[in-house]
């Protein structure tokens, strides 16, 4: 990204030229801020902005004539809330604020929210530059705000790090219920707060042994002017023991007695007061290292304890995503709690102070009121760990950091029935531990890239600028594959649901919103054609016959999927690849769901089910399996998604989608008219599924009308994710196999049947 | 004697009642190693007799005498092993009672060097043990400090240490050993941590270039502190009153060298003086948080870190009383890092 720094001619006049990253791209969407915070630490200050505005395809109903397609596609832009993060070394205050000045043309605001120990230091510089009044917040109650707003919104906030593990991050799902907590923060002294509600905390204590003390004591020792990384950096290469006193100095051994092993430090620095000996600056800067951490690490634990608090989040600047000192905390928590307390540390945690100022900016916006999401196209993602591994991206991260997230359009839960939420992991594989699978989803991504390009493309032949988007669309895209190769921890954990909200992201950040939107058109046009006839054909079986046809038919329906690369080579190849040829492809067998609940136990009260692609899989296979389940009188509720991804079926289209069917089933038009189907929508635009992120409106239906069977369809839905997924009532997962990589690590062939039918166990 | 990271002690009982025939018949080695050490306070460059600590006319299993005190660093113990090899200390088949790390450490070398066996004892049960026997002989040996928040008020007091029990045992050697003692034989160690004495002394030596224990208190009582420390007013301006904490109340440790100019501006004396009181507050934290979660409000403070150091006794003495809100005392003992040789002269007396 650093080539780009040249070519940038906005602001490049007045940007610092250790700037590495183009203007443009960290303070996108500037001349439409709505709001502003800022933290001022010791050394990083934190920015940030509000916008609203995005693409996004509508469709409408047209009237029916023939020779018309079913609806119509429109672009329109949609006005929505996101906010900008740019995270900055305290030297470029002056260059940023300058080139906030010159771009800031549409704001209405007056106020700049300011906290952090520097807010007094800049506030003259600011309101002198950007002419607006800075006002002061609280710094700790600032900190607690922002991260009760990140534990929330963001799932894979909070990681264990392990520094010998195969990955040093272990990212954790975070509980329904963040409170209580204990935050430690590490800055020049150390806070120990215990948040108990989203406006309930207390400071219970502190130390003023903290990062000030490492770094002040630190230069005093090594007599050097030196910064805190570089401090950090001695530590990392030295010894303690020729420094420290250990116990076996003292004992010859262990004090075995007591359990103390002979490696323990019994007196930090112990030996530099017997011996007439120079100390190297990385030994000293080691041992004070390993002095500081282990008090904090032992203070924190005794407050846990007292305050019977088990979950611990470390932030700070002492911590801010050095590997050395989250290790020596860890290492610090493990001695002192005997593994009974872990260590937790926040993505996001540079971040917090400024978040929760914004927050308290914002309040008549009811920020907290919405759900909020990570953008992964504007974020920059967890930084290399190693200070050796990359030298490039550590001196990146030193200069500029951002995070982005969008206001959610639906308040989102948990589905009232999962089993355990606190334990629920929406992803089947963790391809940041898996290496091999790592491998492999990454280059599948890759090369269906140029696909994905090409098809932007098309879909929007109108625009001639379209082929230029595409293009930068692949840049970006192809530049996340290869930050996640090396940093797969980047954005949490990896998995193939984050490789494909990554695309999606980055598709709609060059205005290409929904990039099926017209192959969806042209397939449900012709879809909706056969869709009589089949139900007709259905009919004329035998009841038995039937129900297996139906299942078929529903397999069938999900071959049809330009996701799977290997079926969108065939539907572009092979346009008369058929429904008829599809049921032929299957392998496998689906008796177990028919056997065990449709022809023994009574009917289900009702049914939620979450479709996947539009066309013939929601039209033949779906509908008509809805058709008999209505028929024996289960409700059904069908959640599509919120916003287009891939050709998954919309909320919207399927609006459309079930009046035309309605309009020539009876069926399904009493059922729809009497509300014994509903459609809702799922609150995501993804092509997997997070069952614990569901749209409010959603988990209040499933509880109204008491569903007890939930059926989960498609590749994304129920292999990638929820495979694993426990519900408290009977549940089906089914999905073709379309990819034989996947299909040889599952033992089987391409187009494998998966169909797998759970009944909770009885209590 | 006991055996520490830094600093070996060493007590010895003097029979004062010693009767001509005993005289007589007192062995030559035995008479030698008497005299060296009662007629000398110091032995060699660091060794030193602790004369104001004497106990006279003490009865020790039915003999009266005196009790001397002795400590030397650790480093000098193969010079001591030398000594009582050409004292032929081994001919006395006396034994020797050793607690302390060193114990273990130094086996080897007592028999080697000179030809004693060791009969070694658990540290913390020495310091117990010495602990309660002292103060059971000694009427003033306990003490607290009254008005620990006014400088020109704050006194010593005697603390009668009758029912002692429970009781937060802290001792403060080269590293801090936290006991919760519930009687004589019921005790469990709550936590240590290796922020103590050695750390003190360790700190200053660099910072300072300084290298007895003594130098580095005397400059630490000439300093200020608060020109390296950044306190909560050097942030907030005042009292951060929403978090309760006094302005004059240290937020970062060494807060302020983290600027250069200031480095530059203070003196050795300020960063001793610096060194002390972040070391004896932290100390003061873990202990309060002990105390709290082992639920004691009897605090005692021992070990050679509080020697000759009313800064940092005093300095414990408020911030347990402030922190806690008058719910703990912090105790002392005259006899400072002396009670786990004590304890292993009484395992020599009375032999369980």
């Amino acid at each position: 990204m650093a080539g780009h720094s040249s070519g940038t001619n906005r602001g490049s006049h007045s940007m610092d030229k250790s700037i590495t990253l183009p203007p443009d791209e960290i303070f996108r969407n500037l001349e439409n801020a709505k709001r502003f915070a800022i933290d001022i630490g010791i050394r990083i200050p934190l920015i940030y902005t509000w916008f609203r505005l995005r693409h996004v395809v509508t469709i409408s109903m047209l009237q029916e004539a023939d020779g018309d397609p079913l609806y119509e596609i429109s672009v329109q832009e949609e006005i929505t809330a996101r906010l900008h993060f740019i995270k900055f070394e305290n030297a470029y205050i002056e260059t940023c604020l300058d080139f906030i000045k010159d771009h800031l043309v549409n704001t209405e605001t007056k106020v700049i929210k300011a906290t952090g120990g520097g807010a007094y230091k800049f506030k003259d510089l600011i309101e002198k530059k950007l002419k607006l009044k800075v006002d002061k917040e609280d710094e700790m109650s600032c900190l607690i705000k922002g991260c009760n707003f990140v534990l929330r919104n963001i799932p894979h906030e909070a990681f264990v790090y392990a520094k010998h593990a195969d990955s040093e991050f272990r990212f954790q799902t975070t509980h329904p219920d963040i409170f209580p907590y204990l935050l430690v923060n590490i800055g020049s002294g150390v806070s120990i707060v215990k948040v108990e509600s989203e406006d309930q905390f207390e400071r219970i204590g502190g130390s003023s042994i903290g990062g000030g003390t490492f770094w002040g004591l630190g230069a005093l020792l090594t007599k050097t002017k030196v910064k805190f990384d570089e401090l950090l950096q001695l530590a990392s290469k030295g010894q303690h023991t020729s420094v420290d006193m250990l116990v076996k100095d003292i004992y010859g051994g262990a004090y075995g007695s007591l359990g103390l092993t002979g490696d323990l430090i019994a007196s930090s620095f112990g030996k530099s007061a017997t011996a007439d000996k120079e100390f190297s600056k990385e030994d000293m800067a080691k041992s004070l290292l390993h002095m500081i951490s282990n008090d904090i690490g032992q203070l924190a634990c005794l407050y846990a304890r007292l305050h019977n608090l088990n979950r611990v989040y470390f932030g700070g600047f002492f911590i801010r995503g050095h590997p050395v000192t989250m290790h020596t905390i860890t290492y610090s928590i493990n001695f002192f709690t005997k593994g009974e307390v872990q260590a937790l540390f926040l993505r996001h945690e540079g971040y917090l102070g400024a978040i929760g100022a914004f927050l308290k900016g914002a309040e008549e916006d009811n920020p907290n009121q919405y759900s909020w999401g990570e953008n992964y196209a504007g974020s920059s993602g967890l930084m290399s760990v190693s200070p050796d591994l990359n030298p490039m991206q550590r001196a990146r991260s030193g200069t500029f950091d951002m995070l982005e997230m969008d206001r959610l359009e639906r308040q989102l839960v948990n589905l009232p029935l999962l089993q355990d939420p606190s334990s629920y992991i929406p992803d089947t594989m963790d391809l940041t531990e898996d290496a091999l699978a790592r491998e492999y989803w990454l280059y599948c991504f890759e090369e269906a890239l140029d696909g994905v390009v090409k098809r932007a493309i098309a879909s929007q032949p109108d625009m001639p600028e379209a082929a230029e988007r595409a293009e930068k669309f692949r840049q970006k895209y192809r530049h996340k594959l290869q930050t996640l190769r090396n940093q797969p921890f980047a954005y949490g954990s990896l998995t193939v649901r984050s490789l494909l909200d990554t695309r999606e992201h980055c598709l709609n950040e060059f205005n290409f919103p929904d990039p099926y939107s017209k192959i969806k058109q042209k397939e449900n046009d012709v879809a909706l054609r056969y869709y009589l006839k089949v139900v007709k054909s259905l009919e004329e079986l035998s009841w038995e016959q039937r129900q297996f046809a139906l299942v078929r038919g529903l397999l069938a329906g999900n071959v049809f999927d330009w996701g799977a690369k290997a079926i969108s080579d065939v539907l572009e190849s092979d346009p008369e690849f058929g429904f008829e040829e599809a049921k032929r492809q299957l392998q496998g067998n689906t008796e177990t769901f028919y056997t065990q609940t449709i022809r023994g136990g009574p009917p289900h009260t009702c049914a939620l089910f979450f479709v996947d692609n539009s066309g013939i899989d929601i039209i033949l296979g779906v509908f008509p399996f809805v058709r008999e389940l209505l028929g024996r009188g289960t409700q059904v509720v069908l959640a599509s998604n919120s916003g287009p991804a891939l050709n998954d079926v919309t909320n919207g289209e399927l609006q459309i989608l079930t009046e035309r069917i309605a309009a020539m089933d009876p069926v399904i038009h009493s059922a729809f008219k009497e509300d014994r189907l509903t459609l809702v929508q799922s609150g995501s635009s993804s092509p997997c599924l997070d069952l614990s992120r569901l749209d409010k409106v959603l988990a209040t239906v499933v509880r109204e009308r008491q569903t007890d069977l939930v059926i989960i369809e498609g590749m994304g839905r129920a292999i990638h994710t929820n495979y694993y997924a426990m519900l408290s009532c009977e549940s089906l997962k089914l999905a073709v196999i379309k990819n034989s990589w996947l299909a040889e690590r599952l033992g089987g062939k391409i187009f494998s049947v998966v169909f797998k039918y759970e009944v909770p166990p009885k209590h | 004697m006991d055996i520490g990271g830094t600093l070996v002690k060493l007590v010895y009982f003097e029979p004062k009642d010693i009767t001509a025939e005993e005289e007589q018949e007192e062995v030559e080695n035995l008479r030698s190693i008497r005299r060296y050490l009662t007629s000398h306070t110091a032995y060699g460059a660091a060794g030193i007799r602790d004369v104001h600590l004497e106990l006279c006319d003490l009865s020790m299993c039915g003999r009266t005498g005196s009790l001397h005190f002795i400590r030397f660093p650790t480093h000098d113990l193969p010079a001591f092993l030398q000594m009582g090899r050409d004292k032929h200390f081994s001919s006395l088949h006396t034994t020797l009672c050793a607690t302390g790390g060193g114990a273990y450490k130094f086996e080897e070398d007592f028999r080697l060097m000179a030809d004693l066996q060791l009969h070694k004892l658990d540290e913390l049960e020495c310091l117990i043990h010495g602990v309660l026997y002292i103060d059971s002989v000694v009427p003033s040996e306990c003490y607290y400090y009254e008005n620990p928040a006014d400088p020109e008020h704050c006194e010593q007091r005697p603390f009668p240490l009758e029912n002692p029990y429970p009781l937060l045992l802290v001792n403060i050697g080269s590293g801090v050993s936290i006991l919760a003692v519930y009687s004589k034989d019921n005790y469990k160690r709550v936590t240590g941590t290796s922020l103590g004495g050695g750390t003190f002394l360790g700190l200053c030596c660099l910072l300072t270039g300084c290298n007895m224990f003594e130098e580095a208190l005397e400059m630490a009582s000439r300093g200020d502190g608060t020109r390296v420390d950044k306190l909560v007013r050097d942030i907030y301006g005042g009292d951060y009153e929403r978090f309760g904490l006094p302005g004059w109340a240290v937020a970062s440790s060494f807060g302020n060298m983290m600027c250069k100019e200031k480095r530059e501006s203070i003196s050795k004396e300020d960063l001793a003086r610096a060194t002390l009181v972040t070391i004896t507050n932290n100390i003061g934290s873990i202990t309060r948080m002990c105390a709290v979660n082992e639920n004691i409000q009897r605090v005692v403070f021992v070990g050679n870190f509080l020697r000759v150091n009313t800064l940092s006794m005093k300095l414990l003495a408020y911030a347990l009383d402030y922190w806690s809100k008058g719910q703990l005392k912090a105790l002392f003992l005259r006899h400072e890092g002396y009670f786990g040789a004590v304890g292993a002269l009484l395992e020599l007396l009375n032999p369980s």
